[in-house]
This record gives structure tokens, C-alpha cells and sequence, in this order.
């Protein structure tokens, strides 16, 4: 490697972790994706030097042609897949790149296998192995979720003895890896362990529930950076090593902030169906009380007579498209002299931040958004605490009721101020499939009907008013 | 020091520099940064550029030539996707 490659490698290594740095700032985060796209771009060239044909020999004309060509075609599709995307599937298009990631990961390795001898060092090729493996768990368990979050299964998907079946299995992909890096180099072998690794990334992801898998992505996308490490290790490229251990080290610190948001240990995510919570057990342990219904003028009249109100928005929000709704109705309230904000959840919408990214959509101004922490310490001189399709994130039960399955999950503490309005197409449960007390408290009133529809109504209400 | 433990060293000191970059994001970056790291590791795309480059027999070219076709996916799609996240951050004006 020429000295000029190193040194624009090395820039492109600085220029990703700077812009990580800039990316965890509001300010600065936009700039922070454009400065490692600029370091990414530098890296593409770098690596222009290095390309040479089979046995050392110089590349083709028709092989850089080749190549040129798979790039615009990904280019293309990638470019189509960020564009259209609307901002609500945004979780399932990160799970589609992730999943592009490592299936080139794994393929890689693969082809890299091929140049597997006696004489190559038992690192190459256990980094090899690694990546294969990694890099096809993380493609086909990314394909599965997906689906799950397009909604193609209704719960997760369990049979008897399921963690012995993916354990075994498991098992013996690693077998066949040991005997693959102790010196058996057929192709053959390559092909069966990859297509173990893709079952398993299948059989891993199936059990899980829809309401998991913002975790279950960002678990994967830390296995593709790491699948894109040991690749770097195997084809000996310093690049692909430093982006690539980034990428899988605070993608697994994400994961675990994001298991933290919801209280439970990412290996009761990963290994225990949540969906799976008993019906009779939670039916036994049923709220008693009345649900006081609101209609659309009263609502409006709590509303517009609040000194302060505080909206907290969730996936019923996104999934009604009513996120600029939301904002008129904030600025009507404006205009009366009422003092909105937004309480935000971590884990609001399909994953976390989502929901920020969803009202930034609708040009709500972020510093009007509030995070969890810093509300719940204010929500007792709220006025009008508006819910808006959110569940589990204000169910009380999670502070009160040990027996319940999402006891310690933190939450916002809507039922503290003054008047709670909750904003629901009906009496449904959350994604955790339990009852909420908060539906029956004496300040609760419940506003029901399609969030969009509602919301006009209220908009309407409010500036007539 | 032979030039594997090198780069072992870097390995290792990348884990935790990955660790200390986003220490303290606050939640409402976290699906940007899950989709701008995302794009970073569509540094694959170099791997597929060198293992396309070459490849030898029909089925070396194809599964070069996917992950070429993949990688530069994963790379383009996932900044661009991040930058449109982004650009809908705005202060009040």
C-alpha cells in the first residue's frame, strides 16, 4: 500500500469518527452524516490503487467496468429506497441497508475463501469465518424484521423447544467453522456454513415481537459493522477494520441504551418471546373503574382554557399521519397564550428518536420537545396533558403494579396533571398487550376516533373558540 | 511488534473509542445515528470493489458483482436516508 493511499485512509478513519462525534449533537448532526460521507468518498478512491486482477495480475478494463456498474445499480436502488421512504417506514429501510451490509459482508467472505492455501495464517481465516457467519445472520435476521415491521406476522412465531433447536444449531455452525479453520477448504463446507449462518439469523429474529425489533436492528447493524471488521482483517484493508469495530462497539452501546429505555435486559429481548404474556394472567389482573368518554368541543374548551399543555405523542400519532394536525393544534394554542410542549419518550414510535424524527417532519421546532426525564419532575403543574395513540409509555401500571410484565419500564407521568386527555381509536391494548389503569382515573377523559380526524376537529374547535 | 498485533491494537482501541463517541446521544438522535452508522459500515463496498476485482469463474463474478451491487446500496441509500432525517432538525426560526 502506497504511502498516499495510508494517509487517505487514515483521513477517511478521522473523518468517520469525527463525524460520529458531530452526529451526537442536534446542532451539528446533519454536518456529522455529511462529514462521513465525505470520509467514505475519500475511501472510495483510496481503494482504487489497491484493485488488481486474479494472481497480482493489473485490473481489466472490463472488470473496472463491472464494478462501475454494480455501483450505479446500488446507487440507483439505494438512492429510490432513501427518497421514497415515508418518514413512519424509516425503521424498516434501516433494516433493508443493514441487511444490504451484511449480505456484501458475507459474500466477501466467501469469495475470499477461495484464496484460502496451507500456507494462509489461521487468522485470516478464522476473520473470515467471522464474517461470513456474522454478515449472513445479520442479512436474513434483518429481512425478517423487515417484515415484521411491515406487519406480515401477527405475533411472534414460537414452537416447542425453540432455544434448544437455534442453540443447536448454533453449535453447529461453530463445528463446522472449527473444522473449516483446522484446514478444510472446500467450497462446499463455505456454502452449507453460510447457509446455517442465514437459518440462523432467521430462526434468531422469528420469536421476537414486532414491538422489539428497533432493538433487534440495531443489534444487527452492530453485527455488520463487526462482520465489516473481520473482513477488513481477512483482506488486510486498516479502513474497513477502524469503520467497521466503530460501527459494531456503539451500535451494541445503542442496543443496550435502548434495552435500558424499556427496562429490560437485551437478553430478555433476545430470548423471550414478549408477546407471549398470558392472556388469563393479565386478565386476572384487571383494573376496575369507568372509562369517561369526552367529545371533541368539551376537549377543545379544556384545551383552550389551559395555562399549560403538554403533548405526548405515540405510534398511533404516526401511524394516522397526523403529525401536522398536531402542530396546528399546537399553534392555535400558541396563539391563545397556552405554553405547548411535547413530552418524548425514548422508546415513542417504532424506535427510539423516531417520533422526534416524525414531528420534525410536521416543522415542530425540537427544542419544544421534551424528553421523559426532564418532564415528569413538571407534570403535576400541567394543565391538560394531551396523549395522543400512546399506551404503554403513560400505563401507571409500570410504576404501581409489580405483577405487570412492563413493571419497571420508566414512563410519563400523564396521570399527575391536571386533566389527561387520551386520544385513541378505541379501548385496545398497547404492543405489550396489557390494560392500562390510567384509561379509568377520575381526571382521565377519553377522546375516541381516528387520531387525524380528532385532531382537525380539535383545531377547528380551538381557533373558533 | 509485527504488523498483526498493529493492527490488533487499533481493533481493540476502536471498540472503545465506538463506545466513548456516543456516550452521552441524547434519544431523539438515536434512529439518525442507528442510520448513519449503518451507512458507515457500507464500507464493505471497498471489499467488494478489491474481491470483484479479482475474481476468477462465473460464480465469483456474480456473488462479487452482488456484493459490489449491495455495499453501494447499503453506502448511498444509508446517507442519504440519514441526511433526510436530519434536515427536518430545525431550531424555531
Amino acid at each position: 500500500m502506497s504511502t498516499l493511499t495510508s494517509i487517505a485512509f487514515l483521513i477517511a478513519s478521522v473523518l468517520f469518527i469525527v463525524g460520529i462525534k458531530l452526529l451526537a449533537s442536534p446542532k451539528t448532526a446533519r454536518k456529522g452524516n455529511l462529514v462521513a460521507a465525505l470520509g467514505m468518498l475519500i475511501a472510495l478512491f483510496a481503494v482504487l490503487p489497491l484493485l488488481h486482477g486474479p494472481h497480482g495480475t493489473s485490473v481489466s478494463f472490463w472488470k473496472l467496468l463491472l464494478i462501475l456498474v454494480g455501483i450505479v445499480i446500488g446507487l440507483i436502488v439505494g438512492a429510490a429506497g432513501a427518497y421514497r421512504v415515508k418518514m413512519t417506514g424509516m425503521p424498516q429501510m434501516v433494516a433493508l441497508f443493514n441487511g444490504a451490509g451484511g449480505g456484501a459482508a458475507a459474500l466477501v467472505a466467501g469469495i475470499e475463501f477461495a484464496h484460502v492455501t496451507r500456507a494462509s495464517s489461521t487468522m485470516f481465516v478464522v476473520s473470515m469465518l467471522c464474517a461470513a457467519l456474522i454478515g449472513a445472520v445479520s442479512l436474513s435476521g434483518s429481512i425478517i424484521a423487515y417484515f415484521k415491521l411491515e406487519g406480515h406476522f401477527d405475533k411472534p412465531v414460537t414452537y416447542p423447544a425453540q432455544q434448544v433447536m437455534n442453540g443447536l444449531l448454533f453449535v453447529m455452525s461453530l463445528l463446522l467453522g472449527l473444522a473449516m479453520a483446522a484446514g478444510s477448504h472446500s467450497m462446499v463446507l463455505m456454502a452449507l456454513f453460510l447457509v446455517l449462518a442465514l437459518a440462523l439469523g432467521v430462526l434468531m429474529v422469528l420469536p421476537i415481537g414486532g414491538a422489539d425489533m428497533p432493538v433487534v436492528i440495531s443489534l444487527l447493524n452492530s453485527f455488520t459493522g463487526l462482520a465489516v471488521a473481520a473482513d477488513g482483517f481477512a483482506i488486510e484493508n486498516i479502513a474497513m477494520i477502524i469503520a467497521g469495530t466503530l460501527v459494531g462497539s456503539s451500535g451494541t452501546l445503542l442496543t443496550l441504551t435502548m434495552c435500558k429505555a424499556m427496562n429490560r435486559p437485551v437478553t430478555n429481548v433476545l430470548f423471550s418471546a414478549f408477546g407471549k404474556v398470558d392472556a388469563a394472567a393479565t386478565d386476572a389482573a384487571a383494573v376496575s373503574g369507568s372509562v369517561r368518554s369526552v367529545q371533541a368541543d368539551e376537549a377543545a374548551m379544556l384545551l383552550g382554557v389551559a395555562a399549560r399543555v403538554v403533548i405526548v405523542p405515540g405510534y398511533g400519532l404516526a401511524v394516522a399521519q397526523a403529525q401536522h394536525q398536531v402542530r396546528q393544534l399546537a399553534d392555535e394554542l400558541a396563539k391563545k397564550g397556552v405554553e405547548v410542549s411535547y413530552a418524548i419518550h425514548p422508546v415513542a414510535g417504532r424506535m427510539p428518536g423516531h417520533m422526534n424524527v416524525l414531528l420534525a417532519e410536521a416543522d415542530v421546532p425540537y427544542d419544544q420537545l421534551i424528553e421523559m426525564e426532564a418532564i415528569n419532575p413538571e407534570m403535576d403543574r400541567v394543565d391538560v396533558c394531551l396523549v395522543i395513540g400512546a399506551n404503554d409509555v403513560v400505563n401507571p401500571a409500570a410504576r404501581e403494579d409489580k405483577s405487570s410484565p412492563i413493571y419497571g419500564m420508566p414512563i410519563i407521568e400523564a396521570e399527575k396533571a391536571g386533566t389527561v386527555i387520551l386520544m385513541k381509536r378505541s379501548m385496545g391494548k398497547g404492543f405489550a398487550g396489557i390494560e392500562n389503569a390510567l384509561f379509568l382515573r377520575d381526571n382521565c377523559r377519553m377522546l375516541f376516533g381516528d387520531a387525524k380526524a380528532s385532531l382537525q376537529e380539535l383545531v377547528t374547535l380551538v381557533k373558533a373558540g | 511488534m509485527n504488523a498483526d498485533m498493529l493492527i490488533f491494537f487499533i481493533f481493540v482501541l476502536s471498540i472503545f473509542l465506538g463506545f466513548e463517541l456516543i456516550s452521552k446521544v441524547p434519544s431523539m438522535l438515536h434512529t439518525p445515528l442507528m442510520s448513519g452508522t449503518n451507512a458507515i459500515h457500507g464500507i464493505i463496498l471497498l471489499g467488494g470493489m478489491l474481491v470483484l476485482a479479482s475474481a476468477e469463474g462465473f460464480i465469483q463474478h456474480v456473488a462479487g458483482f452482488l456484493a459490489v451491487v449491495l455495499g453501494s446500496a447499503n453506502v448511498f441509500g444509508g446517507f442519504m436516508v440519514t441526511d433526510r432525517m436530519l434536515q427536518m432538525f430545525k431550531r424555531k426560526k
